[in-house]
């Protein structure tokens, strides 16, 4: 390494791995991810994982993706809550991986929950 | 992309505690239900909070899992990887609010609330054995920010204007020092790192090197720019096998990269730096002695002036600084001197880490803003005394420093400060004592280290401290006189005013402080023949009282035959014959055996 444009590019690509290191503080927005063996079963794992790439790709560093247990409406999995810290919490079910995309820019992004995937409007 | 992070504590106290076979079974696990590449397994340095080690955090919740076993393994794995749902039984639960709900992260505990972490800002965060990570957190920064935008004097001057001083206990400001080096003109010019932690009870240098060995490298990097220098040594106790391993992990990565060696960053700077071992003498620890110790001669002081930034290593000028000293540089590059100069008290500045040992329920490391409090690192961080009992006295720096009894529990610590009320800040061990504990012992404790590890150049150090110790063997045996406490004190003063090194000028510290505030302890042992905490033995009696129910267990366990008496009745405990070892005590179930 020369230079510290080189020292630059390894902090850039490292952060992206490891700002989930941080634990959620109040001013955070959550989005959590229920992945109980029903959630698993439903196909959770390919969504938490959209959700942790698009908040990647994006740079979202006050956007922290948790896992949560079962939610209790196993039918509806794979469930995913967000909370927007001073706002109700949403709660969307039968997410996809392409799902998780529209939230995190819908929603997350702009302020504009996904209402086709919010719990009550199937 | 990891879903989740698992930081396994693999400092020294957690590492005796199996954390490594922990590790193992955990990619074991994470192997066999094929989430290894979902789930990053890390093993870091010390988290602090030793005491309820093995410590495993789990993010991007937070859990904080202390006393994991092996046996915990799978059910973590099982429940919270693969389920989500905390495994609440296995979290760590506060002492003092234990009937609260248990807390799920690090940052809620009383003991990391009033913590402020700047040298330990990496530890039990990073993987230690992993240069990226380090960058990530802005690791090497610093360096380039120097190398591009600093002079050498612009070094120097953040560093003077930060107001850091020495972490190593002496207190000295550390730009004063550079700029002395920096001055000097001479084209060989050394850096060394001072590592030879042998304060007994303290092991803050060896966490920095174990949990962030890469700020060591980085600071010494700058100081090289600094000064002017392109070779450095780390001098490290060989009884730091973990600590020893990192760094040399740290330096080949370094190397690898290009952040150690021939024109760093494109620039002009070179440095180079290697390790060298030391062999447990306390006295090494002394800065000539050190020195005298890497040119691979027997480890001596000798008189100084002239002083090492004139005159050291290998004759040439040379800064020696402690790793907690080193571990503050990067930051203060990075946030600039008045960041750092806003923390602490006036003379005092920045942050100083303690190891928190005996009589505490938070064992383990803090790092505090100079100012605090003792009381609130022993009350509210510490967690306080467990079992109920009566503070009686902190002890810190060590074999040089001194007794801060409950009266001063409210002083604001800084170097000053603890100068002034007869102890000193030393490199960071903080002792705990409660009534249990006798001040006489203690002191005695401390001067048989001081005695054994008197190197024996200087007679005053030398025969002082044999014959200061024989006066405190003299009154915790109960044959001393009240002239021979006066004669006691007179010789302190005497070693203090003619030992060559820090050694001997501190040695007699312990005594002097415990005198001062603890003179009634001492005169107990004179004239009453008493040792009112029931420690000294020789000042000890055995008896039975009337609860004996003649149950015999006692007699039979006692190793001298000291106890006699017919079954059923009342027993008696010959003084002539016993030892006092305490053995009839614990085997007694009707506590019938009284100690005086």
């Amino acid at each position: 390494m020369k230079t510290l444009a080189e020292l630059n590019a390894i902090r850039e690509k490292m952060k992206n791995q490891i700002n989930n290191r941080e634990s959620v503080t109040s001013s955070d927005i959550r989005v959590v991810v229920g992945m109980a063996t029903c959630g698993i079963a439903a196909g959770a794992k390919p969504v938490f994982a959209a959700f942790n790439e698009e908040v990647a790709k994006r740079n979202l560093t006050n956007v922290k993706v948790t896992q949560a247990g079962c939610l209790g409406m196993c039918k509806l999995e794979p469930m995913v809550e967000v909370y927007v810290p001073g706002k109700e919490k949403v709660t969307y079910i039968k997410v996809t991986a392409e799902a998780a995309k529209q939230i995190i820019s819908d929603h997350i992004v702009n302020g504009n929950p996904v209402l086709k995937y919010v719990i009550g409007n199937e | 992309m990891f879903r989740n992070h698992i930081l396994i504590c693999g400092g020294t106290g957690c590492s005796s505690g199996n954390s490594h076979k922990i590790a193992e079974l955990m990619e074991e696990k994470l192997k066999k239900e094929g989430l290894q590449d979902e789930v990053k397994l890390i093993l870091t340095g010390c988290f602090g909070l030793c005491a309820c080690g093995p410590v495993v955090v789990v993010y991007p919740e937070g859990a904080f899992y202390a006393h994991v076993k092996t046996e915990n393994v799978d059910e973590i794995i099982d429940e919270h990887i693969i389920k989500g749902r905390i495994v609440t039984h296995l979290l760590y639960k506060d002492p003092k609010e234990a009937a609260k709900e248990t807390i799920t992260s690090l940052n809620d505990t009383n003991f990391y609330k009033k913590q402020h972490r700047v040298a330990l800002r990496n530890c039990g965060l990073i993987d230690p054995e992993n240069i990226d990570e380090y960058i990530a957190y802005d690791g090497y920064q610093a360096l380039a920010k120097v190398l591009n935008e600093y002079t050498p004097a612009q070094v120097v001057d953040v560093i003077k204007k930060s107001g850091l001083r020495g972490r190593g206990g002496g207190g000295f400001p550390t730009g004063l020092k550079w700029e002395f080096a920096m001055k000097q003109v001479n084209d060989i010019k050394y850096v060394c790192c001072n590592a030879d932690e042998g304060d007994p009870g303290a092991f803050m240098d060896r966490s920095v090197l174990e949990g962030d060995p890469h700020a060591v490298i980085e600071a010494m990097t700058i100081a090289g720019y600094a000064i002017g220098s392109s070779q450095g040594y780390v001098y490290v106790r060989a009884e730091y096998p973990i600590a020893v391993k990192r760094l040399q992990i740290a330096i080949n990565q370094a190397k690898e990269y290009g952040l150690l060696g021939k024109n760093i960053l494109g620039s002009n700077h070179s440095f180079d730096l290697e390790i060298r071992l030391g062999s447990g003498a306390f006295v090494c620890g002394e800065e000539t002695a050190l020195m005298t110790s890497i040119e691979g001669n027997r480890g001596e002081p000798r008189p100084r002036p002239p002083f090492p930034a004139v005159k050291g290593l290998f004759g040439k000028p040379t800064i020696l600084n402690n790793v907690e000293t080193f571990a503050n540089i990067a930051q203060i590059i990075l946030n600039g001197a008045e960041w750092f100069a806003s923390m602490g008290t006036e003379k005092s500045k920045g942050t100083k880490v303690f190891a928190l040992g005996g009589k505490i329920t938070n064992t383990g490391l803090v790092e505090i803003p100079m100012g605090t409090t003792l009381r609130t690192v022993i009350e509210d961080i510490g967690g306080g005394i467990p079992n109920g009992k009566k503070f009686k006295a902190a002890q810190t720096g060590g074999p040089s420093g001194g007794c801060i009894p409950a009266s001063h529990l409210d002083i604001p610590i800084d170097y000053d400060n603890l100068i002034s009320i007869g102890s000193m800040m030393g490199s960071g061990g903080l002792i705990v004592m409660d009534e249990d504990n006798c001040m006489v012992d203690i002191a005695k404790f401390f001067l048989e280290f001081t005695k054994e590890e008197s190197c024996g150049k200087c007679t005053p150090c030398r025969i002082g401290t044999t014959r200061l110790l024989e006066y405190l063997e003299k009154i915790t045996s109960g044959n001393a006189t009240l002239k021979d406490l006066d004669d006691m004190e007179e010789l302190c003063y005497y070693i203090k005013d003619n030992s060559l090194c820090g050694l001997g000028q501190t040695a007699p510290n312990p005594v002097l402080s415990t005198l001062r505030y603890f003179r009634d302890e001492y005169v107990a042992h004179i004239v009453d023949k008493k040792c009112p905490a029931g420690v000294c033995k020789k000042l000890l009696t055995y008896t039975i009282n009337s609860n004996c129910k003649g149950c015999t267990a006692c007699a039979r366990k006692c190793p001298v035959n000291a106890i006699s008496g017919n079954v059923k009745e009342m027993h008696y405990i010959d003084p002539a014959k016993c030892i006092k070892c305490g053995v009839c005590m614990s085997t007694c179930k009707f506590n019938a055996i009284e100690k005086k």
